[in-house]
C-alpha cells in the first residue's frame, strides 16, 4: 500500500516516549516457562494472525475481545492510536497471550485489552498483572482506567484486586461501567498477584525475541473454545 | 437373588460441551454403552438416568423417560435418580437391585450433568443446596468451604501435608492427561503450583488450606453402563463380563457439627465394609480403586476410611507412590473427579466405567494396571452423609 507521507503527518497521532517494560520470566502451574515482554510494532502483523481467529469465537465474549483487539493492534501499526504498547506471553517462543493498554496522559493510563490463548494455566491473570506492572511501575502512572468486557474479566480484575468504581467516568471502550486501579491499590495487591523474575536468562530471552512463534487457527480455536478449553 | 454383571460402558470426554444438551450427552454416553454391549437394536427393560441438577440448571425434569424417548427405547421403564453427587452410583445400584432381583434383564444406567451452562459461582451455589437448609446454606457455606475446615482439622489430627495434597493432585492430573475422557489434560509440577514464588498466583488459596488444584474443576459430561444377569452376560457379552461382586451404602448426618468427629467419613467406611463383605473380599484384594477426590483431602481420607490405609498413613503412602500406577494400590487412574472432571451426576457411573475399562484390561499401557482382577469405587455424596460404594471383579472366561 503507498503511503503519502505528507499526509501522514497530520493523520498520526502524536506520540510521547515511553519507557520499555523489562522482560521477565513466569512460572506456570505446568511448570513451563513464560517470558512476558514488549511487542514491537513490527510484530503487530504476527499478532493479528493469532488474533483473527478468535473474532469468531463467541465462547467467553472472545469474539468482543478479539475484534476490538485486532482493531487496536491495527490502530497502534498504522499509527492511528497514542501511546499504545502491547505486551506478550510467550512459551518455548509460541505466542499463550496478549494485553495492551495506552496511556491517555502521564497520570492516566488505559487498559485496552486481555485475551489468553493457552487456558487454564492463569495465563490471563499473569499478563493482566504485568499490565498493570508497566503502567504503575515502568510508565509510572498514578491510575489505570479499566473496563470488564466478559464475566472472567470481571472476576479477573474487579473481584481480585478490589478496584474502585468511578460511576461518572467514561472509559474510551465505551459506556461500560469503568472501574480503576491506583498506585495504592496496586501495591496493596502486588504481593498476591504480581509475579515472575528478572531477568529473563539469555537463552529464554533469545528463543522469545527471536519469533513469535504463533499456532495454526484451528488449535488456537480449539485451545479456546474445545471441549478441554477451559 | 442373581448375581449381575456389567456387560456394556460408555463414556463422553467431559469438559465444557457448550455445544450439546444434557439430553445430548446422556444419549451419547448411552449409545456407546449399548453398543459397546453388541445389544444392536435389542431394547432395554429398564432405564435409570442419575442427575441432580437438570430442574435448577436446566429447568428440565423428567430426563429419564425424555432419554428413553430419544433412544427409542420404548417403552422401556425410566426412572431419574436423585442423590446429590452420589447419584451416578445410586442409580447403579438400583438398576444392581432391579436385575439381581429377577424383574428385569437388562439395565441401561447413564449418568450425566451440565454444569458449565452458568457461571461457577451459581455452580458452586447449585452444589450447596445439598448442606442444611436451616443451619448450613443460610449462612453461606459451600462444599469447598467445608472441605477447607475437614482439611485444616485432618492436618492438625493426622499430619496431613500440603505437600502430600500437592502430591495427589500433581498424580492425579498426570493420569488425567493421559486419559482422553478427562476434562483437565493438563500435567502440572510441584515447582509450578507450590515451590516458585510464582505459585501464588498460579495455585491461590481456595478454600484455605485448600488451593485452586485442590480443587476439581466444573465439568460436563455424561457415562452409562449396561446391566444384566452373569449368566446372560456369558452368553451375550462380547467383552469380558465384569461383575458387581458386592455394594454398600450407608448414610451420616446432613450436618458436619453433628458428628462425634468429623474427621471421621462414617459412611464411607460403612459403605466399603458392606460392599467387601457381600464380594468376600479384602481391600488388600483390589488392584485398582477409583475414589471422590472432589478434594484432594477426600483422596487421602478415603483411602484411609475404606481401608487400603491406616488412618494417618494415606498422605504419606500417596507421597510415597504407593497410589500411582505400579504403586501397592493405585486410585484415581482416570484422573480422578480432580482431572477427569466432576458433572456430578455423571460421576458415580464414570468412576464404574472406568474401573469395567481396567478390568477389561484395555486402556493404554500408561493407565493400565497390569492383570487387575478387581476393582473398588466410592461416591461421595453431600459432605460423606451419603455414600456409595462398589467392589467390581472381572469375569474370566
Amino acid at each position: 500500500m503507498a503511503i503519502d507521507m505528507e499526509l501522514e503527518s497530520v493523520l498520526r497521532a502524536p506520540e510521547v516516549p515511553q519507557a520499555k517494560y523489562p522482560p521477565k520470566v513466569i512460572t506456570l502451574a505446568n511448570g513451563k516457562k513464560m517470558v512476558v515482554r514488549e511487542a514491537s510494532r513490527e510484530d503487530v502483523p504476527t499478532l493479528l494472525n493469532a488474533v483473527r481467529p478468535t473474532v469468531s469465537i463467541e465462547r467467553d465474549y472472545y469474539d468482543i475481545v478479539g475484534a476490538r483487539l485486532y482493531a487496536e493492534l491495527l490502530g497502534w501499526y498504522r499509527y492511528r492510536v497514542r501511546n499504545e504498547y502491547c505486551l506478550v506471553g510467550q512459551v518455548d517462543g509460541f505466542l499463550v497471550g496478549i494485553v495492551n493498554g495506552r496511556m491517555m496522559n502521564e497520570k492516566v493510563g488505559i487498559s485496552l485489552h486481555t485475551l489468553a490463548i493457552d487456558r487454564g494455566l492463569r495465563v490471563g491473570s499473569h499478563l493482566f498483572a504485568s499490565k498493570m506492572e508497566h503502567h504503575i511501575e515502568t510508565l509510572g502512572n498514578e491510575e489505570v482506567w479499566i473496563v470488564a468486557e466478559s464475566p472472567i474479566g470481571f472476576r479477573r480484575w474487579m473481584i481480585e484486586y478490589g478496584l474502585e468504581l468511578m460511576p461518572t467516568v467514561q472509559h474510551e471502550l465505551g459506556g461500560a461501567t469503568a472501574y480503576r486501579l491506583t498506585k495504592k491499590l496496586y501495591y496493596d495487591t502486588k504481593a498476591r498477584l504480581v509475579v515472575g523474575e528478572r531477568p529473563v536468562p539469555k537463552k529464554l530471552l533469545d528463543e522469545a525475541m527471536a519469533e513469535i512463534k504463533i499456532a495454526d487457527e484451528k488449535t488456537i480455536a480449539e485451545k479456546i473454545a474445545g471441549v478441554k478449553g477451559r | 437373588m442373581r448375581e449381575v454383571a456389567i456387560i456394556g460402558a460408555g463414556m463422553i470426554p467431559f469438559g465444557r460441551r457448550d455445544q450439546d444438551t444434557l439430553l445430548d450427552m446422556l444419549a451419547y454416553a448411552s449409545l456407546k454403552a449399548l453398543d459397546d454391549a453388541g445389544l444392536g437394536d435389542k431394547s432395554v427393560d429398564a432405564v435409570y438416568v442419575a442427575n441432580m441438577g437438570a430442574g435448577m440448571l436446566q429447568h428440565q425434569t423428567a430426563i429419564a423417560s425424555a432419554l428413553v424417548d430419544r433412544l427409542s427405547l420404548l417403552p422401556a421403564a425410566a426412572d431419574a435418580i436423585e442423590n446429590g453427587p452420589a447419584s451416578g452410583a445410586s442409580a447403579i445400584k438400583n438398576g444392581l437391585l432391579a436385575v439381581a432381583s429377577g424383574y428385569y434383564n437388562l439395565v441401561l444406567v447413564a449418568g450425566g450433568e451440565k454444569m458449565r451452562e452458568v457461571t461457577g459461582w451459581k455452580a458452586t451455589d447449585f452444589v450447596a443446596t445439598m448442606t442444611h437448609p436451616e443451619v448450613e446454606y443460610p449462612y453461606g457455606i459451600t462444599l469447598p468451604g467445608m472441605a477447607g475446615m475437614f482439611t485444616r482439622l485432618y492436618m492438625e489430627k493426622y499430619g496431613v501435608t500440603r505437600e502430600q495434597l500437592v502430591d495427589v493432585a500433581i498424580k492425579n492430573q498426570k493420569m488425567g492427561a493421559l486419559n482422553p475422557y478427562a476434562h483437565v489434560e493438563m500435567a502440572i509440577t510441584k515447582e509450578g503450583i507450590m515451590d516458585s514464588r510464582d505459585a501464588v498466583v498460579n495455585n491461590p488459596v481456595a478454600a484455605d488450606p485448600l488451593h485452586l488444584y485442590d480443587l476439581c474443576p466444573v465439568s460436563d459430561g455424561a457415562a452409562a453402563v449396561i446391566l444384566c444377569p452373569l449368566d446372560l452376560a456369558k452368553k451375550i457379552a462380547p467383552k469380558t463380563p465384569v461383575l458387581v461382586a458386592g455394594f454398600g451404602q450407608a448414610t451420616d448426618t446432613h450436618t458436619l457439627q453433628e458428628r462425634d468427629d468429623p474427621t471421621e467419613l462414617k459412611a464411607v467406611q460403612l459403605a466399603a465394609q458392606q460392599a467387601f463383605e457381600r464380594a468376600k473380599l479384602k481391600p488388600a484384594d483390589m488392584d485398582v480403586a477409583e475414589l471422590h477426590d472432589a478434594f484432594t483431602i477426600l483422596e487421602i481420607a478415603e483411602s484411609e476410611q475404606v481401608g487400603f490405609f491406616k488412618k494417618g498413613e494415606g498422605g504419606k503412602a500417596a507421597s510415597a507412590g504407593k497410589t500411582g500406577l505400579g504403586g501397592q494400590i493405585p486410585i484415581n487412574m482416570s484422573g480422578g473427579l480432580k482431572a477427569r472432571g466432576h458433572p456430578v451426576g455423571a460421576t458415580g457411573v464414570a468412576q464404574v466405567v472406568e474401573v469395567v475399562f481396567q478390568l477389561r484390561h484395555e486402556l493404554e499401557k500408561n493407565r493400565q494396571v497390569k492383570d487387575a482382577k478387581n476393582g473398588f469405587t466410592i461416591n461421595f455424596g453431600g459432605f460423606g452423609n451419603n455414600v456409595v460404594a462398589f467392589v467390581l471383579r472381572r469375569v474370566e472366561a
